[in-house]
């Protein structure tokens, strides 16, 4: 298979027409459909008129959905900033387990990716709600404590009250942690693997700590990983659609949901469209930053 | 000058059921250049990664200067290792990656600065502080290890496979180097290899390993001319064994009797400690001499009666190497086979090895010195 696809442009085309053909037909044109439906308003009840206005996008910046914009990328960045500090040592502990032990290792990682997220996410509303497993728990201990007081002699406890989980941002952060977290241990555990580990060992026998190795040594060389892991689980946080509608209380709607009132409810499919490509712009500029950072850190990647 | 710096006191180390360094005691005197020698997997990197402080011994103690150092970890010990792939930081520059160690000690900076620059002149690597470890070249980067190790100025320095990764040119600059840069240095150093020419050129005393035991300790010399088992004399070099019998055994002389040779070896001394049974002859081949005398007398070197060390045999294979050649002469043995036996001999001459062809019908014999006695 020396040849190049210049001498067999018929294999080539054979190839790659297919494929070509149903991005063309199901993405590409799609997404232009929306992008000329954003320079355009309604003109009637399923009419719209395309008429090259960017007043939707004067609007999609007008500062009501600004800080929805601000609010999502915020609970995107917690959610990434706290899938790494969870994901790192899970990642660092699957390098290290024995070959065995790591797969079963990364198939628990994986295994929710197994199960729709529909179900996942009942699922964590079952154990968050008032009734659900946390306070079940915690009234059973309350409870617990209370009769060990009486029995001590001291004052009863107050009646339980339950922890107000759900419909919150906390339970919305919660549940995208959740969901991302994956996104987050695979990369950098296929970072960490590829690192030599005799450089570990050289931190240590030089001298350093564990966790001196970890910062100066570990870090620093996983950083591409790093970066793909933020990008991997931001870019689909921002998006986020089911976890704010299905967790989230009235004041943490995201960006996504925005934008499904705007197709559905409000039938304003311009406006719509014109954030999500505000929306689809940001998620560009994270690209090209990780791009950016990946070429300033290129003794890494080896 | 012979005080012992190092000490295993009966180390084994298990990995599940199979002990891959079994019940070794040894010691390491202070200013030696040290090497661990085996075939791979015989547990030499074992013992020297339990040495490092990354494998615990299961059972037994090292000692370092009379201290017991079995738990402490690697990053308390006065001990420093250069990797097998060298583990230079590829995210810091040569200068970062020798100061590393300096940092962690918290020496200041002006000092860090003068001890840096001191151990990359020594490794002659002056002025490459600013480079980084993609601009080396393999021999480059090894030595940034090594003057890594060293600007610690550890009790022991640890090599393992040290020119393992090195290219036949570098690898023989190298070792020069490393004696060099030992006597200069004047710390102790062990060397793991698997390469027996590496560890008789550099050590001044080495051990030999096999499946997790020790087999010999002793100079590059004595290893070589005076092996204690089948299993050295034939790690260590080129050799011929012939299994055998003591048909004589006197204090001034004895005689081995083969079944692979048509005559006797003549000994020039008695054998000590052999029980009966079977005894073993190893002779290198640089010490078979090759003669190409026409006729009936046995060229005998004169130190053996008539009739012992001396036999002839047709030139089966030649391998010209230059400064020598090889070849695999074979003997008609007393029940009718052949065996092949090997021989090397210098060209001394220019037109030398041309008497010596394909074919030719030659006389092998030895000095009455030359065998080695193996019991085991």
């Amino acid at each position: 298979m020396e040849q190049s696809w210049k001498q067999a442009k018929a294999v080539f085309a054979a190839a790659l027409g297919p494929p070509l053909a149903w991005l063309v037909v199901f993405f590409v044109a799609p997404m232009a459909i929306v992008w000329a439906y954003s320079f355009g308003h309604n003109a009637g009840l399923t009419q719209i008129a395309i008429t090259g206005t960017f007043q939707n996008y004067a609007r999609a910046i007008e500062p009501l959905y600004l800080m929805i914009f601000l609010k999502s990328a915020w609970v995107a960045g917690l959610t990434t900033v706290l899938c790494l500090v969870l994901g790192f040592p899970v990642a660092l502990a699957i390098t290290f387990a024995s070959d065995k032990a790591k797969t079963w290792l990364l198939l628990l990682v994986m295994l929710p990716f197994w199960t729709n997220l529909l179900i996942r996410t009942y699922a964590l509303i079952a154990v968050l709600r008032t009734e659900g497993y946390v306070n079940m728990s915690l009234e059973w201990l309350w409870k617990g404590g209370g009769t060990l007081a009486a029995l001590a002699g001291l004052k009863p406890f107050e009646p339980f009250q339950p922890l107000e989980l759900l419909h919150n941002n906390f339970a919305v952060v919660l549940g995208l942690v959740y969901v991302h977290l994956p996104f987050m241990v695979l990369p950098l555990y296929s970072a960490l693997d590829r690192l030599d580990k005799s450089l570990l060992e050289a931190s240590l026998d030089l001298g350093a700590g564990h966790l001196r190795t970890l910062f100066k040594v570990v870090v620093p060389l996983a950083l591409p990983g790093i970066a793909s892991g933020v990008l991997i689980t931001f870019i689909p946080a921002l998006g986020a659609y089911l976890t704010p509608d299905l967790l989230g209380g009235p004041d943490s709607q995201m960006i996504a949901n925005v934008i499904e009132r705007q197709f559905k409810r409000a039938n304003d499919w311009p406006f719509g469209a014109a954030m999500s490509f505000v929306l689809m712009y940001l998620t560009f500029i994270a690209i090209a930053v990780q791009g950016l950072l990946a070429k300033r850190t290129p003794e890494g990647r080896a | 000058m012979t005080k012992p710096i190092i000490t295993f006191e009966n180390v084994t180390k298990r990995f599940g059921k199979l002990a891959a360094v079994d019940d070794v005691s040894l010691t390491v005197n202070e200013g030696e250049f040290f090497a661990l020698l085996g075939p791979s997997g015989c547990g030499k990197t074992t013992l020297l990664r339990m040495l490092a402080g990354f494998e615990t011994p299961t059972e037994g103690r090292i000692l370092i200067d009379g201290q017991d150092i079995s738990n402490v970890p690697p990053n308390k010990r006065p001990v420093n290792m250069v990797f097998q792939s060298y583990a230079v930081f590829p995210h810091m520059n040569v200068a970062d990656n020798v100061a590393y160690g300096l940092v962690v000690d918290k020496v200041g900076k002006a000092e860090r600065d003068r001890r840096v620059e001191e151990a990359l002149e020594l490794v002659q690597l002056g002025g490459y502080g600013g480079r980084k470890p993609d601009q080396l070249s393999g021999g480059q980067r090894q030595r940034v290890a090594l003057a890594r190790a060293l600007v610690k100025r550890p009790r022991v320095l640890l090599l393992d496979e040290p020119l393992s990764a090195l290219d036949a040119k570098l690898r023989e600059q190298m070792r020069t180097e490393l004696c060099t840069l030992q006597e200069k240095v004047g710390i102790t150093f062990i060397m793991v290899t698997h390469d027996q020419d590496e560890a008789l050129a550099l050590a001044t005393r080495c051990a030999v390993m096999n499946k997790g035991v020790l087999r010999q300790v002793a100079s590059p010399n004595d290893l070589y001319e005076f092996p204690n088992s089948r299993f050295v004399a034939d790690f260590i070099g080129q050799v011929n064994l012939f299994e055998g019998v003591l048909a004589v055994d006197e204090p001034s002389h004895a005689v081995i009797r083969s079944p692979d040779l048509p005559v006797d070896i003549f000994l020039d001394h008695g054998v000590t400690g052999a029980r009966g049974g079977a005894v073993w002859a190893a002779i290198r081949p640089e010490k078979i001499e090759l003669h190409k005398i026409e006729g009936e007398a046995a060229p005998n070197l004169g130190d053996a009666p008539t009739g012992t060390n001396a036999i002839q045999g047709v030139i089966k294979h030649e391998a010209y190497l230059g400064g020598s050649s090889t070849y695999e002469v074979e003997v008609l043995t007393p029940n009718g086979g052949g065996r092949r036996i090997k021989v090397q001999r210098s060209n001394l001459t220019r037109w030398d090895q041309e008497d010596f062809k394909l074919g030719e019908t030659v006389w092998l014999c030895w000095h009455a010195c030359s065998p080695a006695v193996l019991l085991s």
